[in-house]
């Protein structure tokens, strides 16, 4: 098991890598934002270690804190950035206007 | 058992999401629609753990979801545009918080990962680190862009770097302690401390104007503690997810510096070596 996890690992890993070759600078903060988000995939530990028995009060305070914590990083990541992309978008497309409000305001 | 299988194929479903939502991330046309996409696989792989045959406790993961929900969609809804850099420093911040919670939890439960096979206590020990590292460096960026913390570097001269050493040292020797039979929990409690002094050492005296790239760090790095933690857990979607990320991450890093003619080593290092340009462009 350990092997083909670890061989999975490799893998993933190459295609992290791949992935991420050429960005323009203007995207490197929204490209952050949504690994950051996507790295709130941990939530399911804490829905894996919870749901399959925590014990004592403290384990369950700190199983209920580490969900609430993924799901903040899941839920705010995502939304963040696209708010951040809502920046990017063409004026001509839907919801324009609005675009270039928030771009004068920065 | 069939039960198992509709998990990892639904496991599968979620990769191709988030990997065809990272591609899309990457170009400005197609980056608002990627964006939702990998949130739709991540939806996929909560729903799949959902399913994980003997799941309990519904009610703290329910509680522990609407707290982060409550949280979580203001403070990424109200947030102001100029603050983004800081919010998903906090973001990535929590969720290297949640990888040390769950490495102490999974601790306590088996006294000190008495009778887990080896790459268990290794792999859980690693992520309790590289979280707490990553989610007390996250608080203190945080800090800094918001001016709550000043902004400048603060160090404390040349003993940053030896210190620092010391720390991570110490990390990694109560881990090494844990896994040779320790089982008392003042150890994991050491470990979690020595690294998240380091984690607050090594960012605090790192200027303002560095921080998106050790942001991007601090995010590639709570990467690799969640791939390390499902490896611990033998969950394949962490594995893949997190190091994704870490792998990704990283290159992005480089790529962040790159743009702003900086190395990394430099700006981690940059407390005793440019701090001193630093602080007098930091104050103008």
């Amino acid at each position: 098991m350990l092997v083909q996890n670890l061989a999975i690992l490799v893998l993933a890993g190459f295609v992290g890598f791949a992935v991420i070759s050429k960005v323009p600078n203007t995207l490197h903060t929204p490209l952050m934002s949504g690994t950051n988000a996507i790295h709130g995939i941990v939530l399911l530990g804490g829905l894996i270690v919870a749901g399959l028995g925590a014990e004592g009060v403290l384990d369950k305070i700190l199983l209920v804190i580490a969900i609430a914590f993924g799901t903040i990083n899941v839920i705010g990541g995502f939304l963040v950035t696209d708010r951040m992309l809502s920046m990017f978008k063409a004026p001509g497309r839907a919801g324009g206007s609005k675009t270039n409000q928030k771009k004068e305001q920065r | 058992m069939s039960r198992d299988v509709v998990i990892q194929l639904l496991y599968i479903v979620a990769f191709a999401l988030f990997i065809y939502g990272l591609m899309g991330l990457t170009g400005p046309r197609t980056a608002v629609r990627g964006n939702w996409i990998a949130a739709a696989g991540m939806g996929v792989a909560v729903v799949a753990t959902l399913l994980t045959p003997g799941m309990g406790n519904w009610w703290l993961i329910l509680l522990g979801v609407a707290i982060g929900t409550a949280v979580g969609v203001p403070s990424a809804k109200q947030v102001k545009m100029t603050a983004m850099p800081q919010m998903v420093a906090l973001f990535n911040g929590v969720g290297g918080g949640a990888v040390a919670l769950i490495a102490w939890v999974e601790f306590r439960e088996s006294h000190g990962f008495d009778g887990s096979p080896a790459h268990v206590a290794v792999a859980s020990l690693f992520s309790a680190i590289v979280g707490s590292i990553s989610f007390w460096g996250s608080l203190v960026a945080y800090g800094k862009l918001q001016e709550v913390i000043t902004g400048r570097p603060v160090g404390i001269g040349r003993l940053q770097q030896p210190l620092n050493l010391v720390l991570l040292l110490a990390s990694i020797a109560f881990a090494v302690v844990i896994i040779g039979g320790g089982d008392a929990q003042l150890l994991i409690i050491g470990l979690l401390v020595a690294s998240a002094v380091l984690g607050v050492m090594v960012v605090l005296p790192i200027g303002g104007a560095d921080m998106p790239v050790v942001i991007s760090l601090l995010n590639a790095l709570t990467g690799l503690s969640a791939a390390a933690m499902g490896l611990a857990l033998d969950n394949t979607a962490l594995i893949v997810a997190g190091m994704i990320v870490g792998a990704s991450g990283t290159i992005l890093t480089n790529l962040m510096a790159k743009a702003m003619n900086r190395s990394i080593p430099a700006i981690v290092a940059g407390g005793f070596g440019g701090g001193g340009s630093g602080t007098t462009q930091a104050t103008g």
